[in-house]
């Protein structure tokens, strides 16, 4: 895999629309987990200056091996297994930032990254606007996020509220490999602090991989799937939930249109706005417990923005607001299909 | 925490230079400071002594909205900043006046944090490596270890050139020894075998809480507990402050790992403006603490030296003048742009913070003259 992987093109800067076409193209069929992987050591290849840090991610290559390898590649000095401390880890990434490295900091689950919060929030966050610009923060932080795997408590968790909410930060998800493979390229690559969130339950599925392709924006929202009657938008894992729906509702006779918002921080309306002009119907579905969240403030901005196209009310499908429950009762917790089309006829009823 | 046997002094509480084994280790790095040198350690705290009045003056005539003394503690900050060099990077706490000062620092900074005209107040970049003030406590130490990190990633530490490898000072207080971070930096700077000192001002107080709440040992114990050498000092002694520190950076840049150094010293001051030490501390307990004041240790010291009442005369001169000017100053200080809220939020370009700049400048302006 690494022959091709060389291949390909780096990573287009933040915000900008294409790289250069590709002269041959390079599919190869990956699961997410390799893929992000495969842009890791890209990332990597092109710039000395970008480490990696976080706990067992050398010669394990972290918990779901989405660094395998890359410490027998780069050698320890450029992936670091780092002590067992959150708030020492991305600590001491704001200040190897400071000295001009790009520090990628792998957070073991969703549920500990509560140890780094003030290092995240307060300091990393803040550290460009209380330098006035002078200091560029370029970290990237992944979490592995989200439910669908079975797991004990504090591994199943989807805390991506907590961190849109602060400004300073910028936030993604990508839901396929080829998103994942290119979008932590360009999280690398921003000077910005970028918080990328790993859908945990896609780590083994397989995908297409442009490995000579070109990125997106990585900021940018994208209609997954066209249809004229309700919108359905969310992000990392629910991609796959949503598209299950739109299929059953097509099969009663409901046209759904889906869209992988990509980014939650800043949040890209373009797509959304255009498809719930073409609907008038707009459905958010999380995995995250549903109060002031980003389903939640996607339905106000979209109400905002887009008042006179709405036929319904904005609905939100997402995980309850009580703690994420005990492996046996995920499947209840967490949104469906059928809680989903549920949505969906609730919506169509108005 | 009280001194213990082994507390590093130079010079005696009346400015006698201490000779005998326990001081031979340090003196020559006294020795090897000129008369410049000596009087420049002297002005370094004395100005900032007159600058902490000025500012808490200020801050009562309803000037600033807070003040944070760093009285009493001048001996420990001049003495650890001095030793740093050139390319050393020092990154402070919140009361670290007197580090600000020796690096050159304009302290009207200092002034805009608590007046509430800025979050920053200078580039480090072009403040001698003097970072920014931090208020969550120890949280500093952590970007300071990763800082060092990077250091020794660079292979700039270690080369056996003392005037090219670089190494950290960070500062924090014994309330913050019992923080996460703290504990979590000391664990990373061991691991990685950092080029930096950890210095702690022990200043015998977390706002009102003793240090005895936060340890049952003296503190620069603990550090031994995670593989770095500890050593305690006086930190009212100028030149055991310098010396010790001196040695600390120096063995860290030359590869030898982290250092901690405990400064005993006292908060003769409020912990802010908006605090009452009455309410915790005994007046007697003070008094103890005002009769070790580490500048008239030190002016004796230069006395019997030779310094005249001629050099402490243009010390105090200059003190003034440097108090009126961040007086005049601080007064001329305006209000920051409402464009400041926005514009360094990210570095890139982000369509919220530019959305809501613009909508801010159009209802301001929406106002017309009457603003
Ligand atoms: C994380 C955090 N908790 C509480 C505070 C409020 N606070 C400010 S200073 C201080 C005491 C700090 O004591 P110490 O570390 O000894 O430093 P000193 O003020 O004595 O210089 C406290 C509790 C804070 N700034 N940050
Ligand atoms: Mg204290």
């Amino acid at each position: 895999m690494s022959d091709t992987v060389t291949r390909a093109e780096p990573a287009a800067p933040t915000g900008s629309a294409t790289a250069p076409a590709p002269t041959e193209s390079a599919i190869a069929q990956m699961p997410l987990a390799k893929a992000v992987n495969a842009g890791l050591r890209q990332a990597m290849a092109n710039d000395p200056r970008v480490l990696l840090m976080g706990e067992d991610i050398g010669p394990l290559g972290g918990v779901f091996r989405v660094t395998e390898g890359l410490q027998a590649e780069f050698g320890p000095r450029r992936v670091l297994d780092t002590p067992l401390a959150e708030s020492g880890i991305v600590g001491t990434a704001i200040g190897l930032a400071m000295r001009g490295y790009r520090p990628v900091c792998e957070i073991q689950f969703d549920g500990f990254i509560f140890p780094g919060f003030d290092q995240i929030t307060s300091q990393l966050a803040k550290m460009t606007n209380r330098h006035e610009g002078q200091v560029q923060m370029p970290v990237v932080i992944r979490v592995p996020y989200g439910g669908h795997i079975g797991a004990v408590e504090h591994h199943q968790e989807s805390p991506e509220a907590y961190f849109a909410h602060t400004p300073g930060l910028r936030l993604v998800s990508p839901s396929t490999p080829n998103d994942a493979f290119w979008m932590i390229q360009e999280a690398i690559a921003s000077n910005d602090p970028v918080m990328f969130f790993e859908p945990k339950s896609r780590y083994w599925h397989k995908g297409p991989v442009d490995l000579s392709g070109s990125a997106a924006p990585l900021h940018s929202s994208r209609v997954v799937r066209t249809g004229t009657e309700v919108t359905l938008v969310g992000h990392g894992a629910m991609v796959t939930v949503m598209l299950q729906a739109a299929e059953l509702a097509a099969a009663e006779g409901t046209s759904v249109e889906v869209i992988d918002l990509r980014s939650l921080s800043p949040i890209d309306y373009g797509p959304i706005v255009a498809s719930v002009q073409k609907t008038g119907r707009l459905i958010v579905a999380s995995e995250a417990p549903g109060f002031v969240s980003v389903s939640s403030e996607i339905a106000a901005t979209v109400t905002e923005m887009a008042f006179y196209s709405l036929e319904a009310p904005v609905l939100r499908v997402t995980g309850f607001d009580a703690p994420f429950p005990a492996a046996k009762l995920e499947t209840v917790y967490l949104p469906d299909a059928d809680r989903i089309l549920e949505a969906v006829d609730r919506s169509m009823a108005y | 925490m009280a001194e213990t046997v082994e507390t590093v002094q130079l010079l005696s509480a009346d400015g006698v230079l201490q000779q005998g084994a326990a001081a031979d280790e340090y003196l020559p790095f006294i020795d090897a400071l000129g008369d410049d040198d000596l009087k420049r350690f002297h002005r370094d705290m004395v100005v900032t002594r007159r600058f902490d009045v000025e500012a808490a003056n200020l801050q009562r005539q309803g000037q600033l909205g807070l003040w944070v003394p760093s009285m009493g503690q001048e001996a420990a900050q001049v003495g650890s900043a001095h030793a740093a060099r050139d390319q050393d990077h020092l990154f402070p706490a919140y009361r670290e006046h007197a580090v600000a000062m020796v690096r050159g620092v304009d302290v009207l900074g200092i002034i805009g944090l608590l007046r509430g005209t800025t979050h920053g107040g200078w580039n480090p970049a072009e403040s001698k490596n003097f970072h920014l003030y931090t208020l969550v406590i120890a949280s500093q130490t952590l970007h300071a270890t990763g800082y060092a990190m990077g250091i020794a990633l660079d292979g700039l530490h270690a080369t056996g050139d003392p005037l090219v490898d670089e190494a950290v000072i960070v500062y924090f207080g014994d309330g913050s020894m019992s923080q996460g971070d703290l504990n979590e930096a000391l664990v990373f700077a061991a691991s990685y075998q950092t080029p930096q000192v950890f210095f702690l001002q022990n200043n015998h107080w977390a706002i009102s809480v003793p240090v005895s709440v936060q340890s049952r040992i003296p503190l620069y114990q603990r550090s031994a507990g995670f593989g770095i050498p500890g050593i305690q000092v006086d930190g009212n002694d100028v030149l055991a402050s310098f010396a010790v520190t001196r040695q600390g950076l120096d063995a860290a840049r030359a590869g030898a790992g982290p250092r901690f150094i405990e400064a005993l010293t006292y908060r003769i001051g409020a912990h802010t403006s908006s605090d009452d030490p009455t309410k915790y501390r005994t007046d007697a307990e003070l008094q103890r603490w005002v009769a070790k004041d580490p500048i008239i240790r030190f002016e004796k010291y230069l006395r019997t030296r030779g310094e005249g009442d001629a050099f402490f005369a243009d010390v105090a001169v200059e003190a003034e003048d440097f108090a009126s000017d961040i007086r005049r100053r601080t007064l001329e200080l305006g209000t920051p742009s409402t464009d400041k809220m926005f514009d360094h939020v990210y570095s890139e370009p982000h369509p919220v913070t530019s959305a809501q700049k613009a909508w801010l400048a159009d209802y301001e302006s929406s106002f017309g003259d009457d603003q």
